[in-house]
């Protein structure tokens, strides 16, 4: 459906068959009604999750409208549980929109939590061991490593797939295991706090380091402005420059990008560059702004929820900083609801999946890629 | 170590080998029929979650074994007729709806887990080993081959029966050519969605049936993200054993022999190494394989992409 030719067929059929209903419908709705449509399927997808979760709640013997008024009072109840899902939202939205742009490559980036690691133990490094800077130019050379380190995490994964023919979700698993295993090594044995007991941890990274916090007494701190910030730039990045579009039609189809002269091997390395680096600044973010050292298990599973968040929202950077807050909020408020209600927070893993698969039953979704349909030759 | 010691040491380790691969046998033989049927699942780690814990909630309400392996396949089945939908009939980008299934498997297990499990964790009676009579004395072979349970005995005819009907049956031949070509198989009466449903079915149901060997066999209770990653390993062994049983069948075994290396590793006191070391074995292992093989892992042409009968 894809191939524009045969759309203008499909047009021209209709024309010629005469259906004097279709005539009464003005063009604007037409041409506004599959836009609203495609706003509107998002939400949509996640009222259907978010009954069929009921459905769930109710077969394991919780209340669901207890449960749900606990999310949505921990997750938007007052400034506080607000600023902690824009919180939560900030490597969301990095992860995803970065994401987006390797997605929008078809390339299979499985590995943002791995390169998230790599970015905060980058982060945590500079953080602690370079002490006399000024703040000024301490919190950029903290994020600049994290990105750097996140982005050659990723690239790693790329060079094995241009090199070596390495199918990228297989190794970009791998790697994640591997940062995860790593940084576990890291912080129970090299960059352990000598001060800190037998904690598995570092020390605390310099005050230097820390990020401005802008709106206290909450904990909302600058990567949240920096993440949209990125996630404009990622937009422009994709849709208004002809790297982006180099990427994209990479993406579509490698043979034709490379009868059009694009080097596909370098696109495909750029691609998750991007989405590593995106995912490294977010793992230094977290460290300069929330937690201040780094420990095993740093992130609750951002990289892999991130996957999510970019592909609700069809790989749109704009619309990934809506489905970014949105899983924030799902997420602050299932722990909510987990302290309050008593029901498992894991609930929200659930919802998560389910909306995607909303999505994709509301057969809006499309995605292009090599593993969408192909138009067959004749 | 001296020499009976060394012995020992590997005795330990082989035998152990083939228990730790026994999960990823059962989940990569699966997604060899799905694969080469056309359909890339993603989401095994879901899956197998999902057996393992359909598997040992219906053996601890119900008291039987058989009847958890049971609901392990059904739990396989309803799930792959869902992933099938998705996937063969609308169609929809298998990556993003393997991702989903494997947030669902974690999501749900670990909620029902802690809606029913939470503090009254006991396990149940777990297959126990059967040990060959005879061939079990067999001295060093005995213990590596002879004393295990009987899903672990059962990968040996899973391997030999998948390899006959991949290779040898109308149906394999059908599998096959619709992963390939699915155009022409369409042309010669083959139906493709109906050959992709099984090709989904078997590995989804085969996946859950490895998970529920986690819980039944190889210990006797679920913990939340039990399978620690074997889905995906899984994914990676159908890389290494290019797409057919057999190979499936042993390069599960070299990984399973990763993990037991690791475990037994681990468990010497006085090595030097940092654990984490070890733990990261099996995943550098398999970037290394995958370096190695490059160029020679030819996947089904076909793989990953919906078939769309045109007008």
């Amino acid at each position: 459906m894809n191939d524009p030719s045969r759309e203008t067929t499909m047009t021209m059929q209709e024309r010629s068959v005469a259906r004097p209903g279709m005539c009464l419908l003005p063009k604007a709705v037409l041409r506004i009604a599959p836009r609203l449509l495609a706003m509107i399927s998002p939400i949509a997808a996640i009222v259907l999750a978010l009954f069929i979760s009921m459905l769930l709640l109710i077969a394991a013997g919780y209340n669901p409208a207890r449960a749900y008024t606990v999310m949505w009072q921990g997750a938007f109840g007052d400034l506080r549980a607000i600023s902690e899902v824009l919180i939560k939202a900030t490597p969301l939205i990095l992860i995803g929109s970065g994401l987006a742009v390797a997605f929008r490559c078809s390339i299979w980036n499985i590995g943002a939590e791995g390169q998230f690691y790599a970015g905060a133990v980058g982060a945590t490094i500079v953080g602690i061991f370079i002490t006399s800077l000024p703040s000024y130019l301490m919190i950029p050379l903290v994020l600049l490593v994290g990105t750097l380190l996140g982005a050659l995490w990723g690239m790693l994964a790329g060079y094995l797939r241009v090199r070596f023919n390495a199918n990228e979700i297989v190794t970009t698993i791998m790697l994640n295991y591997i940062a995860i295993i790593g940084t576990g090594y890291l912080v129970t044995g090299p960059l352990m706090d000598p001060a800190g007991g037998k904690y598995p941890q570092t020390a605390r990274i310099v005050e230097a380091a820390m990020l401005p916090r802008f709106l206290p007494p909450t904990r909302l701190h600058i990567g949240f402005i920096i993440a949209l910030i990125v996630a404009v730039i990622l937009y422009l990045l994709i849709f208004k420059t002809s790297i982006g579009y180099a990427i994209r039609t990479v993406g579509i189809n490698p043979v034709t990008a490379r009868y059009a002269g694009i080097h596909v091997e370098r696109h495909v390395l750029l691609a998750m560059a991007i989405s590593g680096g995106a995912a490294g600044l977010a793992g230094a973010i977290e460290v300069a702004g929330i937690s201040f050292r780094l420990y095993q298990q740093i992130s609750p599973g951002y990289g892999f929820e991130g996957i999510a968040v970019a592909l609700l929202a069809n790989n749109h950077p704009l619309g990934i900083i809506l489905s970014g807050i949105l899983f924030g909020a799902l997420r602050s408020g299932a722990e909510v609801m987990q302290i309050s209600a008593k029901v498992p927070s894991v609930l929200v893993f659930v919802i998560q999946g389910l909306v995607i698969l909303c999505v994709v039953a509301f057969g809006l979704y499309r995605l292009h890629s090599r593993w969408e349909p192909r138009p067959e030759k004749e | 170590m001296d020499t009976s010691a060394m012995i020992l040491f590997v005795q330990t380790i082989l035998s152990a080998t083939w228990r730790l691969a026994t999960p990823m046998i059962y989940a990569s033989i699966g997604e060899v029929f799905t694969e080469r049927s056309g359909v890339l699942n993603i989401g095994l780690e879901g899956f197998m979650l999902l057996g393992a814990f359909a598997g040992f909630a219906v053996a601890y309400f119900t008291g039987s074994l058989a009847l958890g392996i049971l609901g392990a396949v059904l739990c396989g089945l309803i799930f792959g007729l869902l992933f099938a939908l998705f996937t063969v009939t609308i169609k929809a980008n298998q990556i993003v709806v393997g991702a989903a299934f494997n947030l669902i498997g974690r999501g749900l297990t670990g909620f029902l887990y802690r809606a029913w499990f939470v503090n009254k964790a006991q396990g149940v009676q777990a297959f126990p080993p059967i040990d060959i009579p005879y061939l079990n004395a067999i001295p060093f072979l005995g213990p590596v081959l002879f004393r295990h349970n009987i899903l672990v005995y059962c990968t040996v005819p899973l391997m030999l029966i998948a390899g006959f009907v991949l290779y040898k049956t109308a149906f394999g031949l059908a599998v096959r050519s619709v992963g390939e070509h699915p155009k022409a198989a369409d042309t010669a009466g083959v139906s493709v969605s109906l050959i992709r449903y099984a090709g989904v079915l078997i590995g989804t149901t085969l996946t859950s049936l490895g998970g529920a060997y986690l819980t039944l066999a190889h210990t006797n209770q679920f913990v939340e993200g039990i399978t620690t990653g074997r889905g995906f390993i899984a994914l990676a062994v159908v890389v290494f054993g290019r797409w057919s049983p057999k190979g499936a069948f042993w390069s599960s075994l070299l990984f399973g022999l990763f993990y037991a290396l690791q475990l037994r590793l681990q468990a010497i006191a006085n090595i030097t190494i940092p654990y984490q070391f070890l733990q990261a074995l099996p995943y550098v292992m398999t970037l290394l394989t995958l370096i190695l093989l490059r160029g020679r892992a030819i996947s089904p042409k076909a793989l990953g992409v919906p078939y769309q009968k045109s007008a």
